[in-house]
């Protein structure tokens, strides 16, 4: 089974955001960067699918030249090869480009299976996926738990809200996005981490691949969210803090 | 028509319960903006008869009976193509997340998803939406011709200021047919009964991943001791084992609103938030002035949990 896994590189999670001067992206000069998490599931799913059926699992990822390390880790955990389609700095911002951009560097691939993460935790449109399927003509599953080969297809089984679940039959090739937290994730070995070093990453130019497009959306601004509430913020030595806390909970919220 | 269409779920006769949240932002935005207001609904639109709306769509085929993304996307594609409205309101649940960006690709145009706000300027709609996790808001415009597609985050807008009305009710029946349905949907099904009902709890303590390891929960459970309080997790905490899936609290989880919600090591990520930001009082301890847990919270600690829970339970036994 021939499987493609998109991931995406995103800011670390415990990040501290600055807006830039102009007020139109974050100040990401000093930023430390990892795979985003949802996509290290989608990763892990397509590793543990081709340790049960065989195959191939390339790598597709669309970022600057810093996403090389990000590849590089997930050739370590075992992926066979990758495609990096390199951007400028801030990568692609719009999902719909992103998605023609993914989806036409695959061409000529014929993937069995195109897995990624249900949503990236820097712009987290949650759309990627599905928007491939679209574009490359394939059915879909989102907010997959649980992938099982049948004859002539699969069955996945789907997450749905308030704890229900849903068993899906497709046929392949076809496209699913990862619900995060199904597996856990592996480490990747030493060994792995130097195999990485001679698996074979095919660059490709963004550019190239689509041409200059108009966006249905734009992004006028970016600015820190104003608080909804009025918050009643405690810091200070830990003793002070609980006992101002404890104080407004009897006496002003009087819940306790 | 070129007003602003809502697009209602309804699974099995039965709408969901934020339906009517896409409901009352499609009446804003029509009122905002002189535009009708049409409103789209699979199966019967007897839910819908009570609510200020110029048009209701009842979509009819058998074929739409149970969700498929295939089928749903080619029968609201055909909708929108032949009334051409100018926004495309959904309430932003699994399914829509399921196949609204596929209608959108097919119409050429980018799903402004998960928005929590908007404004109007120059005549136009702007969507507020969250990135990185809620740490930082954007302003995003629509460009270019409609259709203008966008979803609404569960809670942003509010169902009890929906407007009475008359709708006229109009059956529209999509050209669909069982080839173009490539998946297969099977029962629904629940992983076990949950024994624990956090709805009913008047006291809830939360934790999340800033408790780092699985031994540390008990220095939390020891807080909710100490408030006769239920012990909730979100949900990295129950991926990883360390509390069982039925005391999570987030979109995946059970959604709550008790009198007072303590949630510790909570960074406040969307999901989590749309189960339980309709608390009476929050109260956030969390290391990071940042986190978005701060933007919900009435009360809260910025330091170590590690040395303000105990400090807490010390206070509270006073």
């Amino acid at each position: 089974m021939k499987i493609v896994v998109a991931i995406k590189q995103v800011p670390a999670r415990d990040s501290l955001l600055k807006v830039n001067p102009s007020g139109t992206w974050i100040e990401d000069a000093d930023l430390a960067y990892e795979i985003n998490e949802p996509d290290a599931y989608a990763l892990e799913a397509g590793l543990q699918l081709k340790e049960k059926q065989g195959g191939e699992v390339v790598v597709l990822c669309a970022g600057p030249e810093r996403a090389g390390q990000t590849i590089r880790e997930a050739l370590a955990k075992g992926a066979d090869r990758a495609i990096h389609i390199e951007t400028a700095d801030q990568g692609v911002t719009d999902p719909l480009a992103l998605g023609r951009i993914l989806a036409k560097a695959l061409e000529g691939e014929q993937p069995d299976l195109v897995l990624t993460g249900l949503q990236s935790d820097d712009l987290g449109f949650g759309q990627t996926g599905v928007i491939m399927a679209e574009l490359m003509g394939l059915p879909h599953g989102t907010l997959i738990m649980n992938i099982e080969p049948e004859a002539g297809g699969i069955r996945v089984k789907r997450e749905l809200e308030d704890g229900w679940f849903q068993h899906v039959d497709m046929q392949l090739p076809a496209l699913l996005t990862i619900q995060s937290g199904a597996t856990k994730l592996r480490y990747a070995t030493l060994m792995g981490i130097k195999k990485a070093k001679s698996k074979e990453v095919r660059k490709l130019a963004a550019a190239e691949l689509i041409g200059a497009s108009a966006s249905s959306i734009r992004v006028e601004r970016i600015y820190l969210p104003e608080k909804s509430k009025k918050s009643q913020i405690f810091e200070g030595p830990p003793k002070e803090a609980a006992a101002q806390l404890v104080e407004k909970l009897r006496f002003e919220a009087r819940v306790i | 028509m070129s007003g602003v269409l809502v697009f209602i779920e309804q699974n099995q006769g039965k709408l969901h319960k934020m339906a009517l949240e896409a409901l009352a932002a499609g009446q804003q935005f029509a009122a905002e903006l002189g535009l009708p207001l049409f409103a789209a609904v699979p199966g019967s639109a007897d839910a819908l008869t009570g609510y200020k709306i110029d048009k209701v769509h009842s979509l009819s085929h058998e074929l739409l009976k149970d969700y498929t993304p295939d089928g749903y996307t080619t029968a609201l594609r055909q909708l929108i193509e032949a009334h051409k409205p100018r926004f495309v309101v959904f309430p932003h649940t699994y399914q829509v997340r399921d196949y609204a960006p596929k209608l959108a690709t097919a119409l050429g145009r980018v799903l402004v998803s998960d928005i929590v706000g908007h404004r109007i300027a120059d005549g136009s709609l702007v969507a507020i939406r969250q990135l990185f996790q809620g740490k930082m808001n954007a302003d995003v415009r629509f460009e270019g011709d409609a259709p203008h597609l966008l979803s609404v985050q569960a809670g942003a807008f509010r169902a009890d200021t929906l407007q009475a009305g008359s709708p006229t009710v109009e059956t529209f029946t999509p050209e669909l047919s069982a080839a173009q349905i490539r998946t297969k949907p099977l029962e629904l099904f629940r992983e076990s009964a949950r024994a624990v009902d956090l709805g009913a709890a008047e006291i809830i303590v939360s934790v999340g991943r800033g408790i780092k390891e699985a031994e540390n929960i008990e220095i939390v459970r020891k807080l909710a001791d100490a408030l006769g309080a239920e012990l909730a997790a979100s949900r990295p905490i129950c991926d990883n084992g360390w509390l069982p899936m039925e005391r999570q609290v987030g979109s995946s989880g059970q959604t709550v609103a008790p009198k007072m919600y303590v949630a510790v090591g909570i960074s406040g990520a969307i999901q989590h938030l749309v189960g339980m930001k309709g608390s009476k009082t929050i109260v956030a301890i969390n290391k990071d002035p940042e986190a978005p847990i701060f933007e919900v919270a009435d009360y809260g600690i910025i330091g170590d949990l590690f040395q303000v829970v105990p400090a807490l339970i010390e206070e509270l036994k006073k």
